[in-house]
């Protein structure tokens, strides 16, 4: 089997975690697994990927610093062309979203998605990704070709302890273009409100099910009720119901409370990410078939309108006596 | 500036149940309700916005779907779009995020613009493949996930703001043309006017087909997709919640005394 490639991730300081699960993954496919590594001054995750690959292509250049499609597209490029690998593992992240299409495209070889479990036959892999949010498993089989590219939804695979320790081996940066026409400018951390819901010991997670801005008092009374923060799904967030720095998930908060009561809440993987960590996980949802009910504890199958306030009752009830 | 927008009619899947089809590769779309992709309503709003904000530019909206898909269009169009194309073909169906990318750029190579908005993903298939490797069989640069986009010189640069983990947003400067896979939240959808719905109504869609657009149908379609799908499955879920059956009253009861138990009221 030809080797792996499988993209570090960091950001900030940082390496993703979905970097560690996809070396792991790869490992188990066979084939020699090559962690690529594009930064600068990141030499500390050079030597951590090494832990997990037999071998880290490591290219240290300011042009790295932060992340930037069109640099990391023609050093991946160029380093696919020079090196053949047989497969590419990029996260499924706000970054391997933006790079791996064009990727594929620029090369010309096939591309699967937000992969949640992959097979290989032969040198062929034959991915599994989700449809209509997480409600149906989708099987695919790839075209054939030389190389195959896919992102990697986090969690799909299990981060091990390190069982390697791979050459580290410096490239020059095969980039020397002009790629001002994307420049990075900075980050910007989201804004501080008065709940911070990742400290909260129980929260009410409200969703699309709410349906109206005039419906919040339902489930504000119940969090009244229980002595709950609101948490929120995205829909809710977007619909600006709620402040953002209520929104639950990958691109919201992660929380891990006592309880987390999940009312009207569908169960994205996206929201599910940043709430699966609570201790009692509960969900009133209509839909018997919504993903949430997968994860939960406890569930009711009913119309939240016609739970929720039944369940208010019964707790005013309990606190009273 | 011109800007160009697409969008796609796919079904609501949220809050309904969902069956696979006899075929094994599709789902049954009879009880469902179809509307515009969520992401793609925000493409939609900032394109015209962005044109109310400089006071001159057009928004072309191109769809590839059936006839159904003519009500996703005309509601573009009556929020404030100029000009219409439907793609259309046996040869497109079946395809994936990069089939699709194929058609919208043959379509949308022989128009002038500055900015190609899509949704950022579909609700339906979730790939998130259209904005970047459209962008790169367009030649120019993208960015996904924007929920924020200031244009610093018409038809020159703009400044966006992408969607990160964790709320972070990053921050670059892009030359136009591009294109952008907008995010949900980065705006607020307006309705159509009555009065803006009558004049879409009269407004025609240009309907064009693979060969209109030069490509053959082997480069479309399910046969010039990445990969094919074998099967549907339903999702092989962990243990199942505990489900508190009864009328509102009793479940509602049962919960709150799971609650008590637990100390968690």
């Amino acid at each position: 089997m030809k080797d792996i490639f499988v993209l570090i991730e960091h950001r900030r300081g940082e390496m993703r975690d979905v970097s560690v699960e996809m070396l792991c993954g790869a490992a188990k496919l066979g084939g020699t697994v090559v962690a690529v590594l594009l930064g600068k001054d990141v030499d500390a995750f050079a030597k951590k990927a090494a832990g997990y690959a037999d071998k880290v292509l490591y290219v240290n250049d300011p042009l790295f610093e932060n992340y930037n499609s069109e640099a990391y597209q023609k050093a991946l490029s160029a380093l696919v062309k020079e090196h053949g690998p047989g497969l590419v593992l990029i996260g499924n992240t706000a970054q391997g979203v933006d790079l791996a299409p064009a990727l594929a495209v620029e090369l010309g070889v096939p591309l699967v998605t937000d992969i949640t479990a992959l097979e290989m036959e032969g040198d062929k892999p034959k991915p599994t990704r989700t449809f209509y949010g997480g409600k149906l498993d989708a099987h695919f089989t790839m075209k054939d070709a030389d190389l195959y590219i896919l992102t990697v939804r986090e969690a799909t695979f299990t981060a091990e302890d390190p069982s390697k320790s791979g050459e580290i081996v410096k490239v020059d940066n095969p980039v020397t273009e002009d790629l001002s026409y994307r420049k990075f400018v900075e980050y910007v951390e989201p804004e501080v409100g008065e709940v911070d819901i990742t400290q909260s010991t129980l929260l009410v997670g409200v969703g699309r099910g709410i349906r109206e801005d005039k419906n919040m008092p339902v489930v504000e009374e119940l969090a009244q009720a229980l002595g709950a923060d609101l948490a929120a799904s995205r829909a809710v967030v977007d619909a600006g119901w709620l402040p953002a720095d209520r929104q639950v998930g990958i691109s919201g908060k992660t929380v891990k409370p006592k309880l987390y009561l999940a009312v009207g809440i569908s169960g994205a993987f996206q929201h599910v990410t940043g709430m699966k960590g609570s201790e009692v996980i509960v969900a009133i949802n209509k839909d018997p078939d919504a993903p949430i009910f997968g994860i939960a504890d406890y569930g009711i199958v009913d119309d939240l309108f016609k739970v929720v306030p039944k369940l208010v009752e019964k707790i005013k009830e309990l606190k009273g006596a | 500036m011109n800007m160009v927008v697409c969008v796609k009619r796919v079904p609501d899947t949220a809050e309904s149940e969902v069956h696979i089809d006899a075929s094994g590769k599709d789902i049954d779309k009879s009880r469902l309700s179809f509307g515009i992709n969520e992401c793609d309503n925000y493409a939609v709003e900032e394109a015209i916005q962005i044109k109310e904000r400089l006071g001159e530019g057009t928004v072309t909206v191109i769809s590839l779907g059936d006839k159904e898909s003519d009500e996703v269009i005309r509601m573009a169009l009556a929020k404030g779009g100029d000009e219409a194309i439907r793609l259309e073909d046996e040869a497109f169906k079946g395809g994936d995020g990069f089939a699709v990318a194929k058609a919208l750029a043959a379509a949308i190579k022989g128009l002038e613009y500055d900015i190609v908005f899509t949704g950022a993903l579909a609700d339906d298939d979730g790939y998130a493949v259209v904005p970047a490797a459209l962008a790169e069989l367009l030649g120019v640069p993208h960015a996904t996930y924007v929920k924020k986009v200031e244009i610093l010189e018409p038809g020159k640069r703009a400044k966006v703001g992408r969607e990160l983990e964790g709320g972070l947003m990053e921050f670059l400067e892009i030359d136009l043309p591009c294109v952008l896979g907008i995010q949900t939240g980065i705006n607020e959808p307006r309705y159509a006017s009555f009065k803006g719905i009558k004049q879409a109504a009269k407004k025609e869609i240009a309907i064009k087909s693979a060969a209109d657009l030069g490509l053959d149908a082997s480069e479309v379609g399910e046969a010039g997709s990445w990969a094919a799908l074998e099967k549907f499955t339903p999702p092989v879920v962990g243990e199942m919640a505990e489900i508190l059956e009864g009328e509102p009253e009793e479940t509602a009861a049962k919960l709150a005394a799971i609650l008590k138990e637990k100390g968690l009221v």
